[in-house]
């Protein structure tokens, strides 16, 4: 076949993305390694593999015993799939609009929701704090979910419509004459068609949620709404630093994001729609 | 059951006029084809019948009744399209279904008119596929058998063999006039094949521009096109097209069918040098190139040997001649 890929080359692509996913998970594994070791181990040689004198699972005890610890994994889990639900319910709406109809004023819309690509959400900072404090949402997870739904929206719409734009016309109209509601078209025949583009802003919205730490600390900083990476902070201290807790703490909020990204890749891969269209 | 008069209609997109006032009466049961080359608008006007694009100007009245603003689901018309444009997520059996189901009819009704369908078109051990699991023939004949389930005042079909490989066309086709007499309903066609416009067609209808160029049976068209365009367009091989000044005569341009032109290697009207030769086992094409008429087809019945570059003379066979003015109008 004339796509064949020269062997030489092939080695050379295979070497250069096995040398970055190294270099990418080797921050992860040192956490993991080390969230298994003794205090005096992880200083001693940060690069060891825990063995059988060195093994301690102390990190782990002690964020276990916060007692609080389920309750912040909860407030992530919450937070981060509510903003995802909003993020992509709404932008696919938004998405499905400005491809699908035409109206006055269509590209300006999309441009304007588009905008917030370049301009980071943390730069209102205080107007959101403002806004929160006077709607009374100060310590509760419904702020967290409403300043990541904004934040994702953005690229969402702006991923989600050039996709749609995509989804074959025929289809829609099929719908059409066969008296199916726009919403039924839109959630029955669009989505399905453009789960892997769904999957990829999930994926993308996901991690910087997960991962953030400006807004809760900001927005909610209460005991009962905190969330794991705000909850991890307490094991930092100015003066001493409890590293078997905050390692052990990293290295468990990293599974339920490992859950959700193989969920949402699973999609990326899956290939229902072939045949629908030609 | 079902008519479809279009007054004055026009369409355009911000200024562009891509539909400009067309006026057209289809008899209920009458098979009628939209022919025209792309961008002649045939599409849209047949988008804006279904409801799928608004019109800017004029009437579209299904028996009689006007339904500029009626929704496409009431207007009791099914649609094949190009692509198929089947439900992916449905079985074969949904797929036909869907629209029956969504009138709200009872579901043995739906069962009852979904096999009768499926019967027409042989879909019985398909029913239960998915449009993934079939092939491009059978999901248009799936397509094709939606449309029918539901009964509609009229079928619209655009271009639906256009993604079908050759051998699968003909039996398309083949099938499509079947159902055409079986079901005695009104369809409405658009191609830019001019063979499936002349095999289907009770009436064509040739567009260019936005823009009716005429309208008649497959045989008045071929017989007596109103101007060089229609002449072009129906019938292949193409129409020569002659410079008639060159050869003596008033009109402009004279217009001659390549079954019309003798060619002799001895004598004739024109000489000119063969320039390329397809034999076709039936029928062979000679196309002759003539000083100052270009390139003209001659079509011969039957194997023919003639090498390229050897000289050869045509004759036109006069009397069977279109005669068209300066502006491509045809002279009577």
């Amino acid at each position: 076949m004339a796509t064949r890929i020269p062997l030489s080359r092939s080695i050379a692509a295979h070497t250069v993305l096995i040398a970055y996913t190294l270099i990418s998970l080797f921050p992860v594994f040192v956490i993991l390694i080390n969230s298994f070791k003794s205090r005096k181990a992880i200083f001693s040689d940060p690069l060891a593999i825990p063995t059988p004198e060195t093994f301690d699972l102390i990190g782990y005890a002690t964020v276990l015993k916060q007692g609080d610890f389920f309750q912040y994994f909860l407030n992530s889990m919450i937070v981060t799939c509510s903003s995802l639900f909003f993020i992509l319910l709404f932008g696919a709406m938004a998405a499905f609009a400005l491809s699908e109809y035409r109206f006055k004023a269509n590209t300006l819309t999309g441009l304007y929701l588009a905008l917030g690509i370049m301009i980071p959400i943390r730069l209102g900072t205080v107007a959101i704090l403002q806004l929160m404090v006077a709607g009374g949402l100060v310590n509760t997870r419904t702020a967290l979910v409403l300043v990541y739904t904004a934040q994702g929206l953005p690229l969402a719409v702006f991923i989600l419509a050039e996709f749609m734009k995509q989804v074959s016309d025929d289809l829609k109209n099929a719908g059409r004459i066969d008296g199916l509601s726009e919403y039924r078209i839109f959630f029955t025949l669009v989505l399905p068609l453009i789960r892997p583009a769904m999957a990829t802003v999930a994926v993308f919205s996901l991690i910087p949620i997960w991962n953030d730490l400006w807004f809760p600390l900001i927005l909610a900083p209460a005991e009962e709404v905190k969330t794991i990476t705000l909850g991890s902070q307490i094991f930092i201290g100015q003066f001493v630093t409890n590293w078997n807790a905050v390692l052990s703490a990293l290295s468990l909020a990293i599974i339920p994001v490992l859950v959700l990204y193989l969920i949402f890749s699973r999609q990326l891969i899956r290939g229902i729609t072939a045949g629908a269209v030609k | 059951m079902g008519s479809l008069t279009l007054t004055n209609v026009t369409k355009s997109f911000g200024t562009t006029e891509v539909i400009t006032g067309v006026d057209l009466h289809v008899n209920d049961g009458e098979f009628c084809v939209f022919v025209g080359p792309s961008g002649c608008g045939k599409s849209t006007l047949l988008r804006m019948i279904a409801g799928l694009e608004d019109c800017t100007g004029g009437e579209i009245a299904i028996d009689g009744k006007r339904v500029n603003e009626v929704a496409p689901a009431k207007r009791e018309l099914a649609m094949v399209f190009q692509s198929y444009a089947l439900y992916p997520h449905l079985t074969v059996r949904d797929n036909m279904g869907l629209a029956l189901k969504q009138a709200g009819f009872a579901k043995p009704d739906i069962t009852k008119a979904t096999d009768r369908a499926a019967g027409m078109l042989s879909l019985e051990p398909l029913l239960d596929r998915r449009p993934a699991e079939l092939s491009g023939g059978q999901r248009q004949r799936v397509a094709i058998g939606r449309a029918i389930v539901r009964t509609p005042k009229l079928f619209l079909f655009d271009e639906p063999l256009s993604n079908l490989d050759a051998a699968l066309r003909v039996a398309t086709r083949i099938e499509i006039a079947r159902l055409h007499r079986e079901l005695a309903a009104t369809m409405i066609y658009v191609t830019h094949d001019q063979i499936e416009a002349m095999t289907l067609a009770d009436r064509i209808v040739v567009l260019r521009a936005g823009k009716v160029e005429q309208v008649g049976a497959p045989m008045e068209l071929y017989n007596d096109p109103a101007n060089t365009f229609v002449a072009g367009f129906i019938g292949s091989p193409q129409m020569n097209f002659l410079k008639a000044g060159a050869l003596g005569m008033r009109s402009d341009t004279m217009g001659l069918r390549p079954e019309h032109l003798t060619i002799s290697r001895e004598a004739g009207q024109m000489a000119g040098k063969v320039s390329h030769v397809e034999k076709l086992g039936g029928e062979t094409l000679v196309y002759v190139h003539v000083e100052g008429q270009g390139l003209l087809t001659v079509r011969l019945f039957g194997e023919h040997s003639f090498t390229v570059d050897e000289t050869v003379y045509l004759t036109p066979d006069a009397p069977r001649a279109f005669h068209f003015d300066a502006n491509g109008l045809r002279l009577r």
